[in-house]
């Protein structure tokens, strides 16, 4: 089942029947991505499997997992902002459970090239990572 | 006479598809070229009518296949000009040609020992190196370039020692097309005693290349940069050289006798060859040889000059466009990036308009590493390329640069 958020997504990326115009619309959900704090750029918040660089960071409040993020790549971080919506201000168990076929159904992991595409699994693994985490803290 | 290029790409069926519903644009031939129908229809022949084992088959396919190959032999010691047939050894790569020497080289390096590398080597020149160095006890000493990209030959006279047991390099950059003077290399390196590899990966499409009057100790390149088959590579040495160089790995084709007691190994090229070779790929190698010579490696290098020159004036004309390695002699590859645009977002706009580029390290991290930065976006051009491909790669990076800026 998707979230109300993921649903969105979906309806909003099928707007576009050019994927140039899609790739224009990634660009500009990048400008909106909640940056994370320059001294959080470090290697303990680097993903790795990406050609370009990307952080992440995530942090539980009142039971809601919150993201934040950056790339030095443009195309990088508008892939992640639209993680991040997907998935921000969910509880950690429902980042757990979440289902991620929206990402198939946008079509972006079809059209992302091999080295792009794996750094989208390694972003989504992360993300599930945090959330796992924080559940196993709140049931400790 | 005109360069036919519209002849010519009819020969590559892969330049008929599309990507993306765009007609194919392919620039990355550094890292592998196309096929034209003679070399694929080499490969179907052989698998078709000839396919059997070589070299100790008493039948008649056997024989066949075995002359097949050793033809294609032939035709690699006449394209290089090697002195003797058996200095061609076919490897799987330019990759295993490396790694078969220096390897052997385990046994001939003592501790203290120098090896001199080109500081704009692919990993491939550097890593087999490494770990040869390793094992031991010898110093892997590094010889710069400069801004340009370009080897500094200053620098080379006050790493030259007695200690000097070879220098590695490369004939033509990966990352960023720049050729190296190797024969001014090779005559200070054999003035002081010191042996030179050269790797040809990146050469040997683009440019003629004479061994004997080189003189280079030894030689590398790969079929698939010269419109061969992958899988399938050469490694050239001097004779003398490869005889005294330890076998890389064992098993059958590369023994003389064997008993429990020991084994003897057979002469070259087979010393070097062992289990049962890539057949085919060292058949379509020998059909990419008589490709490239049916065009003429000459006139393949002036019209890919043309087109270097044309890409390189039309490129700079963008705003904040940077190439790395701009210099006169290079072949025809332009690697650069735009200020303030990460390589990866061009490469990925350029690839939804159909066009191949590479970007990234080019396995070539210590170039980047130079530059300071995290890769370039590298345009590489081949002789079946065309200026109309370039205009449409300029408007497609003015596209790209619109978009993320």
């Amino acid at each position: 089942m998707s979230s109300q958020a993921q649903q969105e997504i979906i309806e909003e990326f099928a707007l576009f029947d050019d994927w140039m115009d899609k790739y224009e619309h990634l660009i500009e959900l990048g400008k909106t991505l909640p940056l994370i704090q320059e001294q959080y750029k470090t290697d303990q918040y680097i993903i790795k499997g990406c050609q370009s660089k990307v952080w992440l960071r995530a942090e539980q409040k009142e039971g809601f997992v919150y993201f934040s993020a950056d790339s030095d790549a443009i195309i990088t971080k508008g892939i992640v902002s639209v993680l991040i919506r997907a998935f921000s201000g969910m509880s950690p168990q429902d980042i757990v459970n979440a289902p991620t076929d929206f990402i198939n159904e946008i079509g972006l992991s079809d059209h992302l090239s091999p080295t792009r595409a794996n750094g989208l699994v390694a972003m989504i693994k992360q993300m599930k990572l945090y959330a796992t985490a924080f559940a196993a803290q709140n049931n400790a | 006479m005109g360069f036919a290029v519209e002849k010519i790409r009819a020969d590559f069926p892969i330049l008929q598809r599309q990507v993306h519903n765009k007609p194919l644009i392919y620039f990355d031939n550094a890292a592998t070229s196309q096929k034209p129908k003679a070399v694929i229809d080499a490969l179907v022949h052989y698998y078709s009518f000839q396919n059997a084992n070589i070299h100790r088959g008493v039948h008649a396919l056997s024989q066949e296949a075995t002359d097949a190959y050793e033809q294609a032999r032939d035709q690699l010691q006449h394209f290089f000009n090697a002195r003797h047939r058996q200095e061609i050894i076919f490897t799987a790569g330019t990759t295993h040609s490396i790694n078969i020497v220096a390897h052997g080289y385990r046994s001939i390096l003592k501790p203290g020992d120098e090896i001199i590398v080109g500081q704009a080597e692919h990993h491939s020149n550097i890593v087999p190196w490494q770990m040869a160095c390793d094992l031991t006890g010898a110093v892997l000493k590094v010889l710069p370039i400069d801004n340009n990209g370009q080897l500094k030959l200053q620098a080379l006279n006050e790493l030259l020692g007695v200690k000097t047991k070879l220098i590695v390099v490369n004939h033509v950059s990966n990352a960023l097309g720049t050729i190296n003077p190797i024969e001014e290399i090779i005559e200070k390196a054999h003035s002081i005693g010191a042996k030179v590899l050269v790797d040809g990966a990146q050469a040997s499409s683009h440019i003629k290349v004479d061994l004997q009057k080189l003189n280079v100790d030894y030689y590398t390149t790969s079929a698939h940069k010269m419109c061969g088959p992958t899988g399938v590579g050469m490694l050239y040495g001097k004779k003398a050289l490869l005889e005294a160089l330890p076998p890389y790995q064992g098993g059958g084709e590369m023994i003389k006798e064997v008993y429990f007691e020991g084994t003897t190994y057979a002469g070259l090229p087979h010393k070097f060859e062992a289990g049962t070779p890539n057949i085919a790929g060292g058949i379509g190698f020998g059909a990419a040889i008589l490709y490239l010579n049916s065009i003429g490696l000459e006139e393949i290098a002036a019209y890919e000059h043309d087109l270097l020159v044309y890409a390189t004036d039309e490129l700079k004309q963008i705003q904040g466009l940077k190439i790395y390695g701009d210099v006169v002699e290079k072949t025809a590859v332009v690697s650069f990036n735009i200020e303030g645009i990460h390589p990866y977002d061009v490469g990925t706009l350029l690839d939804q308009m159909g066009i191949a580029v590479r970007t990234g390290q080019h396995c070539a991290q210590p170039v980047m590493d130079f530059y300071g930065i995290p890769g370039t976006v590298r345009a590489s051009l081949a002789f079946y390329n065309t200026k109309e491909e370039i205009d449409i790669l300029v408007k497609g990076v003015q596209r790209a640069v619109n978009m993320l800026l």
